[in-house]
């Protein structure tokens, strides 16, 4: 039960006052599989890992509703603008769940959004490229959502309830994103050359992007360590990547297309598809905020959040000024 | 700046007539008909429920995680609350 309704925890800091023996305790549960719940005891780490993972996770969501709803209004068909609105309303609700989840480790809703806006919070590389072709949603729903899929699946196992519980949800709805996406890049590869074509320069441009997706090499990856030992994590980036590596291949082949990566290749003896080396430059660029539409993105961001400021303060007031009624109504 | 707070609800859910209501998640809304309305976009997609509470969080009373061995633990001893506790002889058959 979500039950920290205070919005900003005075003694957040002080609450984590750790003792050796109530540590020990919390690893044992741990390892134990059991699940830690809000008001349990957790190291001041742990809590600071989840509150950055989760809320992350939370922006990244949210963001992600812009690359997509570019194109709402321009869907080829009433059947493909319906499932693109109710995709991004999904995308929506995943970023409001995650929120929530995030709030009940003791940092308050506004606090995550403001550290959002404020560009302190970083979100998911992948939504700082444009989608120029209606085959772009296609590839992203397929690619992009395919690999979120990857990543939440062992997050439903989570050590932490509130995270696991969001996650159950999320990999619930995800699935029909990452379908309705494929059947778009099938519908298009199976269509004219020139629709063949865009669904080919799509998956050129989306694909390496989406496996950095899984974040930095294991080599040099800095969380890693106790995020494993706290089972916050259950696989490695490199392992996860390589499980959306071999899933995708054969699906990009039955649909014809080919993956942009001439070192791409079947080691049959391991039954892993090898690929070539990421530009993780790029991925840093983009992390820094130099991607293709890392500006764009914050700035529709900001606006959509003071374009809403009236609506928030009149709910306020409207809500105190009922309030105000019902006491003097019962005075 | 940070926003002026938003108070937070907690939503249960009906999936079915004759079920109880289970806890779904929070959200944030100004007042309890807006709460019930966002609960609606963001719980209920997906025909989840028939039926919808919400309540404001701060509403709750929790039990302390740490009070869980006073609060909990007496019913590990009371094993004769159990009907496996006591015997009847097989030739009763099932009781
Ligand atoms: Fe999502
Ligand atoms: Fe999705």
């Amino acid at each position: 039960m979500y039950t920290q309704a205070l919005n900003a925890n005075p003694d957040a800091d002080t609450r984590d006052l750790e003792d050796a023996a109530q540590l020990a305790r919390f690893e044992a549960r741990v390892a134990d599989e059991e699940r830690i719940e809000p008001n349990d005891f957790m190291p001041a780490a742990y809590r600071r890992t989840l509150t950055r993972q989760i809320s992350q996770h939370a922006h990244s969501e949210i963001i992600g509703m812009q690359p997509e709803g570019n194109w709402i209004t321009r869907a080829p068909s009433l059947r493909r603008k319906a499932a693109l609105l109710a995709k991004v309303q999904d995308e929506c609700g995943h970023g409001l769940y995650l929120y929530a989840a995030a709030e009940t480790l003791g940092t308050s809703r506004e606090e995550l959004v403001e550290q959002l806006l404020s560009g302190k919070a970083k979100y998911s590389s992948i939504f700082n490229y444009p989608t120029l072709t209606w085959a772009d949603i296609g590839a992203i729903g397929w690619l992009v959502d395919g690999a979120a899929i990857m990543n939440q699946i062992p997050l439903c196992r989570c050590s932490y309830g509130p995270y696991a519980r969001a996650m159950i949800r999320v990999c619930k709805e995800e699935s029909f994103h990452q379908r309705q996406g494929y059947e778009i890049m099938l519908t298009l590869a199976r269509g004219t050359a020139e629709q063949k074509e865009m669904a080919q320069d799509a998956l050129n441009r989306w694909w390496w992007p989406s496996l950095m997706m899984f974040g930095p090499p294991d080599a040099a990856s800095s969380h890693s360590d106790s995020s494993m030992r706290w089972k916050i994590k259950r696989f490695s980036n490199d392992e996860l990547r390589q499980k959306f590596v071999d899933a995708t291949v054969p699906q990009a082949h039955f649909i014809g297309l080919t993956l942009p990566d001439p070192d791409l290749s079947f080691d049959a003896a391991a039954g892993h598809w090898r690929y070539g080396t990421i530009d993780w430059e790029e991925f840093k660029q983009v992390i820094a905020g130099n991607g293709p539409c890392n500006r764009d993105r914050m700035a529709t961001r900001r606006k959509a959040h003071e374009d809403g400021a009236w609506v928030r303060e009149a709910a306020r007031a409207f809500a105190e000024k009922r309030a105000a009624t019902k006491t003097a109504a019962a005075a | 700046m940070v926003d002026a707070a938003t108070p937070l609800w907690e939503v249960f859910i009906r999936s079915r007539n004759g079920l109880a209501h289970k806890h779904a998640g929070s959200l944030h809304a100004a007042d309890a008909t807006l709460a019930l309305q966002a609960a609606r976009d963001l719980y209920t997609r997906r025909g989840e429920g028939l039926s919808l509470w919400v309540v404001p969080s701060s509403a709750i009373t929790a039990s302390d995680p740490a009070d869980k061995g006073m609060m909990f633990e007496p019913t590990a001893s009371k094993i004769y609350r159990h009907p496996t506790f006591y015997e009847v002889p097989e030739e009763v058959g099932h009781m």
